[in-house]
Formats: structure tokens, C-alpha cells, sequence
């Protein structure tokens, strides 16, 4: 087995990974890094976020606003000194990403333009159409070609994390085009390799969007933290759940039920008005949005349509110009895949997986309790987004983070040593046969798309919008029972070059150890809070028991050891949490309270 | 609407390198719906017929770039072209033109990655800006002259569309000639001198005969063809300002 030697190994070659690679080139310690990615890191799914990235911009906004919105909408979950450093470096960072080219939409003054999105007081979502995250990601991958330090490995597949004497010192990694196996031997490793929500059935993500990075964290002993909060977009597409952007509300869209009701007003949103208001109405959090729907759903007054019950996205009255302009993807989306013209007709959506609010538990600064191992992005938790993100928050996340996780790895690789060569080839040797085994020896006769798809069913209905114990109890057992099936699938590709059978299985198998720690997390916590809401007599928030981070420990022989770990508080005391004008009570309440102490 | 009654023939050139001296067509036979895209039907094929079968995919919303082949001699991205366009007629995939196939509909692309590295695809400024000096300023008008040419999502069909990159594979070819245009017209760069050297060598822009067939085959509407045709002009400034001015014209 060959060894390639890099100072850092970056695993995930999207948005977080790229930025991470930057940040770390331009360290000035001549360090090599060698970036890992399953695909060409243009394809990487950060490519598919829509709407924008959030940070303070206009004057009359403040950090204070975009830190209260960020921790009240995640339910008072965030590890608020994070919070407070995320919105602190916000700008900067999109600044950055503005040097590097991105396309950001302009006013005409030649400033960069803000669009209003959900949750957020003031508009502060910088935007590049309805392509952002498209944008952001071409602009780091071509950015990052100008650092001959940094070594790409396109189209490598890792498969597991070599940790020797209590660090992690390297990656073993599958060249996909060829089916050769390396070891990367490096001193720092930073995984970036995105979420988890194709666990479940209807859902935005792409395909490779299979939890890599947390799956391989875990089973080294990395606690994954408040896997339990799996956000649903609102508006997705029908059968496929691809994205329709929140910024078409953002832009001024309605949803609305079979009688051509805005229901969002029975939701505590309201009320309306025809412009859109900053947290009323469409644009309230997508917790609450998506689990209006179900309401509806269940009061009957969603819409038939093949693939399930939908409501209504009405943007006919922004007019075509508008729509082609601000939301051209969502044009092409609604015609060439639904055949309907948004100009003229309603788009029907229903919620869809979306976003995995948790994952590898870091602190502030990116570091696992792994030495040697950083996590960043969407595999992470780095505690920014609590129970519920806001949209717009995740593609700052990548920038601002990358950035830390690229200096910290820097400056840890500059210090640490490696083992021995020989004996970290002897593991990834070890991690080499077990890995070429698993091929070899699949010869039963489970599926592999049968196990997924049981897998993702029995997630979407015992870790759906509204969760109960035993259905939920329901879903462990499943994917105790799917976990034990897992062991005789069958493999018919027995060859080496792009041999894709192989890696799906592979995946399968990182998808079905995540899925057990979202379905753990999730029944442990007896309480409803932002996007975890249960039926069965916890629908409050209880922060007397739970106003806790969930820990999920992997265990080889069965469920998850299931911990919990404080929340840093640090100026936000949890409150009540609304929207619309109740919302607006609320913080005229808190601001009083607020201003009572500052007299005494 | 959903109903799996319908069933459509799908041909696939295969090629497995460690076992097949010449690729050959396979046929499957595949139940499908009207809402169902031709890559749906491959990863039927993948799923329930014959787990070896590869080809690239991901984002499924022909935003990622992944999963561009041939249907019916066209090339397409596979998630936004429909099975029901095809049935009752029969659909025959094969790997994009012009590309080595590395296995069944999966091609090589290094040769279009390595060009894309060699056009410097990033700002170039005259004078670096510190990021308390904000952004640069980038009026609407100043934008609407990159954005189209931005847009463009590395599928490679224009190249697979390209009878001159099928003769001559030193030609730079539709997407990278599009992307350098993009960084020579963004107002907040300066190093469109350097870059037109790239372009006024014979495999530059000077390869193209004018098809148009790439802007045909653009699942984006980016139109490759607009900019090597600009870059023509460009070209021609360039080659006679040289001789009046240091570093080209700019």
C-alpha cells in the first residue's frame, strides 16, 4: 500500500474543506495539505444551497440582532460564546469571498445587496441569485487552484481515520478510478464532509450526502451531539424533495392551503400583510413553518397530489421579470422538472430532510476531543444552530469556521509528531483488509437498496416532524434489525475500477451507524424543542431536564451510549421563544427587563 | 401519474476495463413514471438489475455538474431529461463524446481540469484590498457582464458537443475558454494580459469553427459560444496592440 505524506489531510473537498485548505496555505508555514474528496469538489453539495449567507450589513442592524435571532431560533441550544464569535466574523468573511470573485447580487450604488430571509430581524442574507451556495463553492474551488500547497485528491474515497497513541494521525483512502488503496499519513485531520439528511426518504440533499465524516468520527469515539434536530425545509418538490429556496418567501412568496388560505396565521405567526415581514408569517423558522404544514395535513386542508399532500408556493404576484431575475434556478426547477410556470401557476411542496443541525462534537475553535482530529461545517457541531439553524446561517458557518479549522489544524500540525511510519502503516494496513474484505466477502443476499430504503422510510416516520416514543421505538428496532442484515449483503462488483457498488455499500454503512444516533438522541430526549417536537406528553420545552446537548457514543454492539453535556449561556437567558406579533411582544418584554437591570 | 405501468427499453454502452477489450450495448428493460428522469432510470438499473453499472451523479437538480451522458447521441445532463420523452421508443445512453471512458458512463475528465487550472480561474487584482477596505464596488451593469458566463457548472457537454475538441483535444474548448473570459471581464481583476497569451496560442480561442453546437447543448444557458466569439475579437486587439503596448492589450 502506498504512502503519501502531507503535513494536513482535509477531508471533504466542499465548502468548509476548501476554506479550511485556504486558510491553512496561507499560514505561512509552508505546510502541505492534502485535500480528500469523494467528488470533484465543484460537485460537493454546498453547490446546491440556495438563498444566501447572513451577516450584519446595513446600519441599522447590529451584531446583537443576528446573535439574538441565531440563539432564539435555535431554541436556546447554541453555545452562545460560539454564537457570538460567529457573528462577529461574519462579514469578514463574506467580504472575503467577495474579494475571491463571488458574484453577490449589487445595488446600484455598487454595494453588495441583502435580501430578507427567515427568522432574521433585519436583511442581512447576502445572495448571488438563487445560486449561492453554487457560487460560493466555484469561487473557493477556483480560489483554492491558486495554492500549489495545497495537493488535491479528487475522487479519493476515505474510509477511515488511522488514530495512533491517542491522536489522529492520517486518513486510508480508496483512489475511486482505480480501486487502489493509500494511506495519507498527516499530523492534523479535518473532516468537512457535509450532513446526514439522506437518512431519510424524501429529502434536498445529493447523493453523497451520506454522513462520512460523522460515521468515521463516531466509531472512534467522538461523541456526535444533538443528532436528534434534523431540520425539514418547508418547500420542497413532491417525489424528489429537491429545494425551492426560502428566499422565494424571502423575495415575497405565500404559502398557501386548499382554499387559498395563508394558514401560517393560525400558527402564531401572523398576521399578514402582502409585503413580507422580517419573522411573520413566510418568514418565520422552518420549524415552525414545516410543522404548520403538518398541521394542515392533519386538519385536511392540504392539496391531493401524487406523491403525497402538499400545500401551495404562490409567487404568481411577483410577476416573471422578478422571478427570472432573483430566482431563476426556482424558474427552471418549476418548469423543466414540474412543467408548471411559476409566473402563473402555485408550485405544490411539502417538507423535506434538509439539514443536520448536529453532528461531531467540537469546541469553538473546530477540535474534537480527538487530538489531532477538526471537524467543520455541516459534519460538525460546533454549536451555532442549537435545535433549529436559520437559513443563511450554514454557508457562513463554512467560511467562518473553515477558516478557524484551517488555522487551528495549522498551527497543531506545526507541533505535533508523527508515529512511526511503520506502525501507522500497520493500521492502515489492517483498515486496507477489513476494507477490501468487506467486497470479497459480500456474497449474501440483502440488497443494498433494500436496506436504504427501509433505513430512510423508518427514519421519515419515526423521526419525522412530530415524533412519538414508540414509533420512534419502532425505528431503533428497525435499525438494529437493518444493522444486523447489513452484514450479509451482497456485492456483484467484484472489480476494482469505479467499482460504485462498493462504495455505496459503504456508505450504506455509514448512513445506518448516523441513522442509530438520530433515532437514539432522538427518543432519549423527552421534551419538545425547536425542530424535535413530540406528541405523547412532552410538547413543552423543559429546560429544568433538557436544556442539555445530547451525546450520542457509538457502541459495536448495539445502540448508542446515550450522555448529555451543559449549554454555554453567556447574555441570552432562555426565553419564550415567538414570531409574528406575539414575537414582537415578547421582545418589547425582554427589552424592558433588559433596560429595568440596566437602571438598577 | 405514479403508477409503474409503463415500460421502457434502455440501452447502455458498458466498458469494465479489467475485463472488456471493446465496449458493448446492454439492454434493460425498466418500469418508470412520467415524472421520472432517464438518471431515475439508471439508478433503477444500478439498484434492481445490475449493481455493476456506474456512472456519476449527485445533486439530482442539474446544479452539480455530475451526471452528464449521451441519450440518443445528444449530450444531456440525465436529471433533467425525462423518460416519458423517449417511450415508447427505446433511450441509448453512452459516456460523454470525445472523453476517454475510465468505465461505463463515467469519462476522464482530467484534461478539461488540468485546462482549468491553467487559465488562473481566480481575481488577479492590480492592487490587493485589505478586508477592512469592504468590497469592491460591482455596479448591476458591471455584474451582468460576468454572471452569464459565471454560470457555468463544469457538465462538459459543450466539449462532448465539439467537433473541434473531438479532432484536436489541445483545443482549451467551450467551458474554459467561458471561465477566463469571466475573470478578463470582472471588473476587480487586472490580469487579463496574462491570460489572453494563454488564448492567443493556436489551441486558444483560435480552435473554434463556429458550430454553435455547445451553446445548444448548455443545460444552463451560459452560451460558450458568445464568449470564444468575443474572445476572437479580443484576440485580434490583443495581437495588434502588442506591438504598441508592453504587456498587451487591456
Amino acid at each position: 500500500m502506498e504512502t503519501i505524506k502531507a503535513d494536513i489531510v482535509i477531508v471533504g473537498g466542499g465548502g468548509a474543506g476548501l476554506r479550511a485548505a485556504i486558510a491553512a496555505a496561507e499560514s505561512d508555514t509552508g505546510q502541505s495539505i492534502a485535500l480528500v474528496s469523494k467528488v470533484y469538489p465543484m460537485r460537493s453539495h454546498t453547490v446546491a444551497a440556495e438563498g444566501g449567507a447572513a451577516a450584519v450589513t446595513q446600519p441599522q442592524d447590529d451584531l446583537e440582532y443576528h446573535f439574538n435571532d441565531t440563539v432564539a431560533g435555535g431554541d436556546w441550544l447554541c453555545e452562545q460564546d460560539v454564537v457570538e464569535y460567529f457573528v462577529a466574523h461574519a462579514r469578514e468573511e463574506l467580504v472575503q469571498m467577495e474579494h475571491w470573485g463571488c458574484p453577490w447580487n449589487r445595488k446600484e450604488d455598487g454595494h453588495v445587496n441583502v435580501r430578507a430571509f427567515g427568522g432574521m430581524k433585519i436583511e442581512r442574507t447576502w445572495f448571488a441569485a438563487d445560486k449561492t451556495g453554487f457560487h460560493m463553492l466555484h469561487t473557493l474551488f477556483q480560489t483554492s487552484i491558486k495554492y500549489p500547497l495545497i495537493k488535491r485528491f479528487d475522487e479519493y474515497f476515505c474510509v477511515d481515520i488511522v488514530v495512533e497513541d491517542g491522536r489522529a494521525q492520517g486518513v486510508v483512502v480508496i483512489e475511486i478510478a482505480t480501486g487502489r488503496i493509500c494511506f495519507i499519513q498527516a499530523r492534523a485531520v479535518v473532516l468537512a464532509t457535509g450532513g446526514a439528511a439522506r437518512v431519510f426518504r424524501e429529502n434536498t440533499n445529493g447523493g453523497i450526502v451520506t454522513g462520512d465524516g460523522m460515521a468515521l468520527a463516531y466509531r472512534q469515539g467522538v461523541a456526535l451531539r444533538d443528532m436528534e434536530f434534523m431540520q425539514y425545509h418547508p418547500t420542497c418538490m413532491p417525489g424528489t424533495g429537491l429545494l425551492f429556496t426560502e428566499a422565494c418567501r424571502g423575495e415575497g412568496g405565500y404559502l398557501i392551503n386548499k382554499d387559498g388560505y395563508r394558514f401560517l396565521q393560525d400558527y402564531g405567526l401572523g398576521p399578514p400583510s402582502d409585503e413580507p415581514r422580517n419573522k411573520f408569517m413566510e418568514l418565520g423558522p422552518r420549524d415552525r413553518v414545516s410543522q404548520a404544514i403538518w398541521h394542515e395535513k392533519q386538519k385536511g386542508r392540504t392539496i391531493d397530489h401524487p406523491h403525497g399532500q402538499v400545500v401551495h408556493l404562490d409567487m404568481r404576484h411577483l410577476g416573471e421579470k422578478k422571478l427570472r431575475e432573483r430566482l431563476p434556478q426556482i424558474y427552471e426547477l418549476a418548469e423543466e422538472f414540474m412543467g408548471l410556470d411559476p409566473a402563473h401557476e402555485p408550485i405544490p411542496v411539502l417538507p423535506g430532510a434538509h439539514y443536520t443541525m448536529g453532528g461531531i462534537e467540537t469546541d469553538g475553535r473546530t477540535a474534537t476531543s480527538l487530538p489531532g482530529l477538526y471537524a467543520v461545517g455541516e459534519c460538525a457541531s460546533v454549536g451555532i444552530h442549537g435545535a433549529n439553524r436559520l437559513g443563511s446561517n450554514s454557508l457562513v458557518e463554512l467560511c467562518v469556521f473553515g477558516r478557524v479549522a484551517g488555522d487551528e489544524a495549522s498551527s497543531y500540525a506545526k507541533s505535533a509528531r508523527n508515529s512511526s511510519t511503520a506502525t501507522l502503516e500497520k493500521k492502515a494496513d489492517d483498515i486496507c483488509n477489513r476494507v477490501r474484505g468487506l467486497v470479497n466477502n459480500a456474497n449474501g443476499k440483502e440488497r443494498i437498496a433494500d436496506i436504504r430504503n427501509e433505513m430512510a422510510k423508518s427514519m421519515e416516520e419515526g423521526c419525522g416532524i412530530y415524533r412519538n416514543a414508540p414509533v420512534m421505538q419502532k425505528t431503533c428496532d428497525k435499525l438494529e434489525e437493518l444493522k444486523q442484515r447489513y452484514r450479509s449483503i451482497n456485492i456483484e462488483d467484484k472489480s476494482s475500477a469505479w467499482n460504485t457498488e462498493w462504495l455505496l455499500a459503504i456508505e450504506l454503512g455509514y448512513l445506518l451507524d448516523v441513522a442509530q444516533a438520530v433515532a437514539c438522541s432522538a427518543i432519549n430526549r423527552k421534551e419538545s424543542r425547536g425542530s424535535h417536537q413530540r406528541l405523547d406528553g412532552y410538547e413543552q420545552r423543559d429546560d429544568q431536564n433538557y436544556l442539555k446537548h445530547t451525546l450520542a457514543r457509538y457502541n459495536s454492539e448495539g445502540p448508542p451510549g446515550i450522555e448529555y453535556s451543559k449549554v454555554k449561556i453567556t447574555k441570552s437567558e432562555p426565553g419564550i421563544r415567538a414570531y409574528g406579533e406575539a414575537g414582537e411582544k415578547a421582545e418589547a418584554e425582554r427589552n424592558k427587563k433588559k433596560g429595568a437591570a440596566h437602571d438598577k | 401519474m405514479t403508477s409503474n405501468d409503463k415500460i421502457i427499453e434502455i440501452e447502455v454502452l458498458r466498458y469494465r476495463p479489467e475485463q472488456d477489450e471493446k465496449p458493448f450495448l446492454q439492454s434493460f428493460k425498466v418500469p418508470f413514471t412520467d415524472d421520472q428522469s432517464v438518471l431515475q432510470g439508471v439508478q433503477y438499473i444500478k439498484d434492481y438489475l445490475d449493481g455493476s453499472l456506474s456512472f456519476r451523479w449527485s445533486c439530482r437538480m442539474a446544479i452539480c455538474g455530475s451526471c452528464g451522458m449521451m441519450i440518443n447521441g445528444v449530450p444531456k445532463l440525465s436529471c433533467k431529461t425525462f423518460l416519458r420523452e423517449y417511450y415508447p421508443g427505446k433511450i441509448t445512453l453512452e459516456a460523454l463524446k470525445h472523453f476517454p471512458i475510465e468505465k461505463d458512463l463515467i469519462i476522464d475528465l482530467s484534461d478539461f481540469i488540468n485546462k482549468l487550472e491553467s487559465i488562473k480561474p481566480y481575481i488577479i487584482p492590480a492592487a490587493p484590498r485589505t478586508l477592512e477596505q469592504g468590497e469592491y464596488l460591482q455596479t448591476p451593469r458591471q455584474l451582468d457582464r460576468i454572471a452569464q458566463f459565471s454560470s457555468c457548472i463544469n457538465c462538459m457537454l459543450c466539449y462532448a458537443a465539439c467537433p473541434q475538441y473531438g479532432l484536436k483535444p489541445d483545443y482549451l474548448g467551450p467551458a474554459a475558454i467561458t471561465l477566463l473570459h469571466r475573470y478578463n471581464e470582472d471588473n476587480r481583476d487586472a490580469a487579463k494580459a496574462e491570460r489572453m497569451q494563454l488564448l492567443n496560442a493556436h489551441e486558444g480561442v483560435w480552435g473554434c469553427t463556429l458550430v454553435g453546437y455547445c451553446s445548444d447543448v448548455c443545460p444552463k444557458d451560459v452560451d460558450p459560444a458568445a464568449a470564444i466569439n468575443r474572445n476572437k475579437l479580443n484576440s485580434t486587439m490583443d495581437y495588434f496592440l502588442r506591438f504598441v503596448a508592453p504587456r498587451g492589450g487591456n
